[in-house]
């Protein structure tokens, strides 16, 4: 075992790399660009054969992916924020197109207001495309996940393309130890490429026929599409399984962490979750029954295995580091959905926190638990919780003060 | 758990010192991680960068807030409330400072309960945050405090992360972090890990019910201008520009085309500029070269006007 220190971005280029992908359409946007570039480096110095080309954008760059795959060749790319938003009318497109092939999105938040640091809301954009979704918590899990979303995107029954996700900053520019795969282990388990009917050449150019009239067929393939995703769960199962005899790693589709006994439960997704490990083992020491469940696979969602993992539980906080106005959080609305009437359901509170960056500490973890636990004792309902301080509305409260004070200069010249 | 901050400012080296850092503690065995935060992503603007080694795998994430060792490159950063240098500081931290003021002095001025070393001077250097290698000194003072990295573990560390440049740098670099190490050493073990904070006692956070307040006062208007005075966007400031009046030929609009914008003004007697808020504004063009002064302007005769206003009421 060789392990090495790697950022996320570096451990996404690598698992591109691992799998062997023949070409890569790019276009850089913080925090994603480190990942083209070390695949770029490598290209340009012959330590890895394939072909990268910068288009004019995002837009261009994912039909470019999409195109790609429907040659037979293995595509890879990546984005993050706003350059998901301005792809995102091929992100649907591509997968509609039944190609398989691999973007890593780098979470970022979206505007207004813009910022560079990290939440959920770029990827919850692209929840209903049809790609399938893999949510990242460590680099290691970056490079290994790539590897298993080439296998599950190509496999017959899926063939869809899929979005490993991981968080910008926590993970994009973050360096932890990571075991690189052997090669050659790497290639044996992903495999070649079968492209089964897809068969668009630049030597004989036909039609894939892409319009529909009436909802009779439009029905049809958007069924097919979904039961398609639907498919993955069981097929997920299966290569989580041959990764974990070869290289001894365990991707289940739900990271469970002490939920054996557990009464209080933090549901999360990504790297945030790894402190809400912290929280649990904290909790524990001071006689809490409590656990963390983390969905990895997002697309398909695993709503049977969550029923059986939450059912009898006391009360469940699903954290959300991403905003549905007028709604909530969008993983709260998916928990609520899968536990709707499921015998001995567990209350199901709901923060949302993290957004753009802002950090959830092991204060919060701890009074969410509080929280949790006062919400089964006395029966009462939980109101959804948005994470702000008085600290953070006083700060705010200054940069108020001098729009205000400039909104008044204004208004007297 | 290890967990220790670097604060300097942008080309300072803070990442490439966490990297050293982390590197070293990777090689004597222990789980790391480390990070940049790039801030504004200007040279000379302030910049941390933090490294968490521990035994054990590590979960914790984001910005160290209880630090154990914090490594300042540039003490002019320690008056900056941005920069967030003292942020989580109390009696168990060390405070590394690359300053000409002893710890005492910076004891008594931050009235805080720390530990504070400085770093010692070798050259004399009027502005100590210009030291070449700054960055290989801060990684090699910091992994000497700690106690738990090796002389030979530091230049392993040090090497793989400068492999890129070269070999000269590189055994400048080596021969003054090991000077720097050798030096902290009777410090050695000074910094001490911490663990996690207790679930049993512990603040709870001061949450509110976010209040609804309408668009007027919860839209995003930024009426630009007046920002640069209240915000001090210029933390990153390294020069201070100045006009030189006898170079001015009254043209009134070449300066203020390539100056950041609201930076120049044209003074009352409609000829000369004055350049205002111009302490806050990032700038590192000399006036004094002119950079447009070009044949290619030479014919052209501006006419003399006054910036337009950005807005009436």
């Amino acid at each position: 075992m060789t392990r090495r220190l790697l950022t996320g971005n570096s451990a996404a280029a690598w698992g591109a790399r691992l799998a062997r992908v023949d070409y890569i359409p790019a276009f850089p946007i913080t925090p994603q660009t480190e990942i083209i570039e070390d695949l770029a480096a490598w290209i340009d110095r012959g330590e890895m054969e394939a072909r990268l080309v910068t288009l004019e954008s995002e837009h261009s760059m994912i039909t470019a992916a999409g195109a790609a795959a429907s040659s037979g060749v293995r595509a890879f790319t990546a984005t993050s924020s706003q350059g998901l938003l301005y792809g995102m009318e091929m992100v649907y497109t591509v997968a509609g197109w039944r190609t398989p092939f691999v973007m890593v999105n780098v979470s970022r938040g979206l505007a207004s207001p813009i910022t560079l640091e990290s939440d959920h809301n770029d990827i919850m954009a692209a929840r209903d495309s049809g790609f399938l979704q893999i949510h990242c918590a460590t680099c290691q899990e970056i490079v290994d996940s790539i590897l298993i979303a080439y296998r599950l995107a190509e496999h017959p029954d899926v063939r869809m393309p899929a979005i490993v996700n991981l968080d910008g900053f926590y993970l994009s520019f973050t360096r932890e130890p990571v075991d690189l795969a052997n090669a050659s282990k790497a290639q044996a388990f992903v495999g070649e490429y079968d492209p089964e009917n897809l068969q668009f050449r630049g030597n004989s150019p036909l039609s894939q026929a892409m319009a529909v009239l009436g909802g009779g067929p439009y029905s049809y393939f958007r069924y097919e599409a979904h039961l398609a995703v639907q498919q993955a769960l069981t097929v997920y199962e299966e290569i989580s399984d041959e990764f974990d005899d070869i290289f001894g790693r365990r991707y289940d589709m739900i990271d469970c962490y002490h939920m054996d006994d557990a009464e209080y439960v933090f549901v999360m997704l990504g790297s945030f979750s790894t402190k809400a490990r912290d929280a649990v083992d904290s909790l524990r020491a001071a006689g809490w029954k409590t656990g963390l469940l983390r969905p990895r696979l997002f697309r398909p969602f695993p709503r049977q295995r969550i029923r059986q993992l939450l059912q009898g539980r006391r009360a469940v906080g699903v954290i959300d580091q991403n905003i549905s106005m007028g709604m909530g959080g969008v993983l709260h609305s998916e928990f609520a959905t899968a536990l709707y009437g499921l015998k001995d359901a567990p209350l199901l509170g709901s923060y949302i926190g993290g957004l753009g960056g802002r950090d959830i500490n092991q204060q919060e973890f701890f009074a969410m638990a509080d929280e949790l636990k006062h919400a089964y004792d006395s029966g009462e309902l939980l109101p959804p919780r948005l994470l702000y301080t008085q600290k953070e509305l006083t700060e705010m409260r200054k940069l108020q003060a001098i729009a205000q004070a400039e909104h008044a200069e204004i208004h007297q010249t | 758990m290890f967990r220790i901050r670097f604060h300097g400012r942008g080309g300072q080296g803070m990442k490439t010192a966490s990297r050293i850092l982390g590197t070293a503690f990777f090689k004597a065995g222990y789980e790391v991680q480390d990070a940049p935060r790039y801030g504004a992503e200007r040279r000379g603007a302030p910049i941390f960068a933090y490294v968490r080694a521990d035994k054990s795998a590590i979960n914790e994430r984001g910005i160290i807030s209880h630090p154990n060792l914090v490594v300042i490159a540039d003490d002019t950063l320690v008056g900056m409330p941005a920069a967030g240098v003292t942020l989580g500081v109390d009696a168990h931290t060390v405070l590394l400072i690359n300053s000409h003021e002893s710890g005492s002095t910076w004891r008594q001025r931050l009235n805080i309960d720390a530990v504070i070393l400085t770093l010692a001077a070798r050259e004399d250097t009027e502005d100590r945050a210009t030291l070449p290698f700054i960055g290989s000194r801060c990684a090699a003072a910091a992994a000497a405090l700690t106690e738990v990295i090796s002389r030979d573990v530091l230049v392993e560390a040090l090497c793989e992360e400068l492999g890129h440049l070269s070999e000269d740098i590189v055994a400048q670099n080596r021969n003054i972090a090991l000077g720097e190490f050798d030096d902290m050493a009777r410090h050695a073990g000074l910094v001490k890990q911490s663990g996690l904070p207790s679930a049993s006692e512990y603040v709870k956070p001061d949450w509110i019910e976010l209040p609804f307040e309408n668009a007027e006062i919860s839209n995003l208007a930024i009426h630009a201008g007046v920002t640069s005075v209240e915000v001090r966007t210029g933390l990153w400031r390294t020069m201070r520009p100045v006009i030189n009046y006898e170079n001015c030929s009254g043209c009134a609009w070449i300066c203020s085309t390539y100056c950041p914008d609201g930076a120049i003004n044209v003074r009352t007697d409609g000829y000369r500029r004055s350049i205002t808020n111009i302490a806050r504004v990032a700038w590192s063009v000399s006036l004094n070269v002119h950079p447009m002064r070009s044949s290619r302007f030479q014919n052209t005769s501006p006419v003399l006007r006054k910036p337009e206003k950005r807005y009436d009421a």
